[in-house]
């Protein structure tokens, strides 16, 4: 009987110890959740989720103290990965957060830049090029459409434009069978 | 001798509608009154325009720089008038614009400084970038720029060289004419890719509905007197035009996915291609012109040889379209695409306009459910899963779709052109296909953000300490200086002062006093310095201003109240 006992012992003993040498040899760095749930957000960096950038937002949701209904530019569709991801309940986008939008650029109007380089400060992507009282412009590329710069313009000189289609971005549409007029004409007139 | 051919899985046998269409020779077509050429026509970047409206261009001349390492020039078809470099829609579904150079023009279609090349004597580096600067780009229908494609592998050389003359969609008989005409120049080309690329043979498949394009083309081979060269005639089945599939019956080798055919020792290209390839090294004429099938909904379905800009509708109106003309496809029934206008321009990819009329096309029978038969599965020449494919793209579940390997599909229509639901299944994989390079690129620009957000973060934390520490280091300074003065200096003084006071108090006295100390210096060394060094004539002047001054100040204060008061 106690031989059994000394082998359970053992036995416990060898895998507790293999156990805690696997819990500090391989300890995950970070919240690996944090980062999946910072990979779905679109890296706008706007704050419009009341956080200060991406991150801070997706370490508030993994640590449950944020809603995943806060971010605008991820839109309806960022809220549903994030639900997959997290298994929680869809939820519409939060109105107080704002509303989404059409993919912009901002578009500094060069005439009336005062080069104040207050906008300069305000991107959060080093996208506006510029030095104080010169001319400053937008690297469109690099443009997040996150607004954060429009605020602190003193003159007013930026505006957001939606960024148009072309060729290379251009999407076939879901295929979709158009209801023929005669056919809805009949449907109304049976109703 | 016979040669053993091999089959490739699936295909499926269309009516092919070509006989027509090979009745009448090749014809040319009469000049339009504006040529538009979109700069952006090959898979790559978009070509720099280097002309200016107002401009005078020669035929062949370039019009456009290639851009980027995907890219190939652009040339003006006829010598005219720069009109305008402007955006103009291009033959694409989406009806949108693209930069477009429009000539007009002047009738005499007088050819710029030709640059010939002899290949033979010429390194490959250089003939590839003299094919690029002349536009030449793979006319099968993906116009992948050619010089990208004539890099011989990694061991130098190629075993097979492929060149397509399959041309298996129904109604196009471009390359078939192409055959029977000018089989003898196509075949210098031919010579010259295979030159460039050391390929050991020669491949030239041939569908065997063309019999007088195998015959011509076997003709210019026993001509030319070359070994290694054969016309191959293959068996007639869609889409044995396919690279793919025509190097897996001709060689019986099949590219697994995510593998090149190079790897493999076996390149492909079009007969188009080469007989531009010969245009450009030998006549120094680079791709300006190509041949255009014009059929279905008209009187005469002929072939043309069109100058690249032509408006799709000039050229149609030579074959006679029939008055319930209602759209234009590029391309065949199972893989064209529907233009959005009538007066779009040919471009380097048209190999056919196919003129369609509702009773010729009628629209499709409603989409029906899927039945699972399979059918799609047996008809796909990709070896691929339509049905699979097809739930996962209308799921919009676009992980899984990749997963089945959406991207080794060649949209070939096979699957829809056996669906017995009716269902437009390449219209799914296309949605599909371009949803994912949309997220794709989306992603790219997130991470960049992500990655330029971190940076500045970690920049105004830098410069934050960065600062911190000048200051501090200032400070310290600062402090040892006073430190050694005062140990010897107001050593006296210290002895006077009550032993009481704190010494940081006194420290930080004797650092006040040294900040005012140099702020003074830095005020005397501001003062103006140009009353220094003075004739003795300019100093009396200045005394006597003074003297004056003074006199003026006295009675002045006296009297009157300040002015402010």
């Amino acid at each position: 009987m106690f031989t059994a006992l000394f082998v359970m012992t053992g036995i416990a003993l060898v895998l507790g110890a293999g156990l805690g040498f696997a819990a500090i040899k391989f300890k995950v760095e970070g919240d690996p959740l944090v980062d999946k749930i910072d990979a779905i957000l679109p890296q706008t960096q706007c704050g419009q989720c009341g956080f200060p950038g991406c991150r801070p937002y997706a370490t508030a949701i993994a640590g449950g103290e944020a809603e995943i209904n806060q971010c605008p530019p991820g839109g309806e569709e960022g809220i549903r990965k994030l639900a997959d991801l997290l298994g929680r309940e869809f939820k519409p986008l939060s109105e107080e957060h704002g509303v989404e939008k059409p993919k912009s650029v901002a578009i500094i109007d060069e005439n009336t830049c005062i080069g104040c380089t207050l906008c300069i400060q305000a991107c959060p992507v080093d996208a506006i090029v510029g030095a104080a009282k010169q001319m400053h412009t937008i690297v469109a590329a690099e443009c997040t459409g996150c607004e954060l710069c429009l605020a602190p313009c003193p003159v007013d000189c930026i505006t957001m434009e939606p960024i148009a289609e072309t060729v290379d971005t251009w999407k076939w549409r879901y295929p979709v069978f158009q209801i023929a007029p005669a056919a809805l004409g009949t449907a109304r007139q049976e109703a | 001798m016979l040669r053993k051919l091999f089959k490739f899985h699936g295909g499926v046998k269309p009516q092919t509608n070509k006989e027509r269409s090979t009745t009448a020779p090749i014809a040319a077509v009469p000049l339009p009154d504006r040529l538009v050429i979109p700069l952006h026509q090959a898979v790559g970047g978009h070509p720099r325009p280097l002309v200016q409206p107002g401009d005078r261009v020669f035929k062949g001349q370039r019009i456009g720089g290639a851009d980027g390492n995907l890219s190939s020039a652009v040339h003006a078809s006829t010598s005219g008038l720069v009109r305008d470099v402007a955006p103009a829609v291009m033959p694409h579904t989406s009806g949108l614009t693209t930069l477009s150079v429009i000539i007009e023009p002047d009738g005499e279609d007088r050819w710029g400084e030709l640059d010939k090349v002899n290949y033979r004597s010429t390194p490959p580096d250089e003939l590839r970038d003299f094919l690029r600067d002349a536009g030449v780009v793979g006319l099968g229908g993906a116009v992948f720029p050619s010089y990208l494609k004539l890099k011989p592998g990694k061991e130098g050389k190629l075993k097979t060289l492929v060149i397509n003359g399959a041309e298996c969609e129904p109604f196009i008989t471009c390359d078939d004419m192409l055959m029977r005409e000018r089989a003898g120049d196509m075949l210098k080309g031919i010579l010259a890719m295979r030159h460039m690329l050391q390929a050991e043979e020669v491949l030239i498949g041939i569908e065997d509905n063309k019999p007088q394009a195998v015959a011509a083309v076997q003709a210019a081979i026993a001509a030319s007197g070359q070994s290694g060269i054969e016309a191959v005639a293959i068996p007639t089945r869609y889409p044995a035009g396919g690279a793919k599939q025509l190097i897996r019956v001709l060689t019986g080798i099949e590219v697994p996915h995510g593998r090149r055919s190079t790897d493999f020792g076996v390149q492909c290209f079009n007969v188009g291609t080469a007989f531009s390839i010969y245009e450009a090294l030998e006549l120094g004429r680079p791709l300006i012109s190509r041949l255009v099938t014009v059929a279905g909904n008209v009187d005469a379905p002929r072939n043309y040889d069109v100058l690249i800009g032509t408006p799709m509708d000039h050229l149609v109106r030579l074959a006679g379209p029939r008055a319930d003309t209602d759209r234009y496809i590029m391309g065949g029934p199972m893989m064209g695409v529907r233009l959005p206008a009538f007066d779009v321009p040919v471009v380097k990819a048209t190999n056919c306009i196919l003129v369609g009329s509702e009773a010729m096309f009628p629209a499709p029978a409603p989409e029906m459910p899927c039945i699972r038969c399979g059918e799609c599965a047996k008809a796909c020449p990709a070896d691929l899963a339509p049905f699979e494919l097809y739930w996962f793209s209308r799921s919009k579940n676009f992980g899984k779709a990749q997963e089945y390997h959406l991207f080794d599909c060649i949209e070939c229509g096979c699957c829809s052109f056996v669906c017995p639901s009716h269902i437009p299944l390449v219209d799914y994989y296309r949605f599909s296909k371009s949803e994912i390079w949309a997220r794709e690129r989306e992603k790219e620009a997130a991470d960049a953000a992500r990655d330029r957000f971190e940076f500045k973060n970690h920049r105004q934390e830098r410069e934050k300490l960065e600062k911190a520490e000048k200051l501090a280091a200032k400070a310290a300074a600062t402090r040892e200086k006073v430190a050694a003065d005062g140990a010897t200096a107001p050593a006296a003084g210290s002895d006077a002062a009550p032993a009481a006071k704190p010494a940081p108090d006194a420290a930080k006295r004797a650092l006040i006093e040294a900040a005012m100390e140099k702020a003074r210096q830095q005020k005397a060394q501001a003062a103006p310095r140009n009353t220094e060094q003075l004739s003795p004539d300019v100093q009396a002047e200045i005394a006597d201003i003074e003297a004056r001054r003074e006199i003026v100040a006295k009675p002045a204060a006296s009297p009157l109240p300040p002015q402010d008061a």
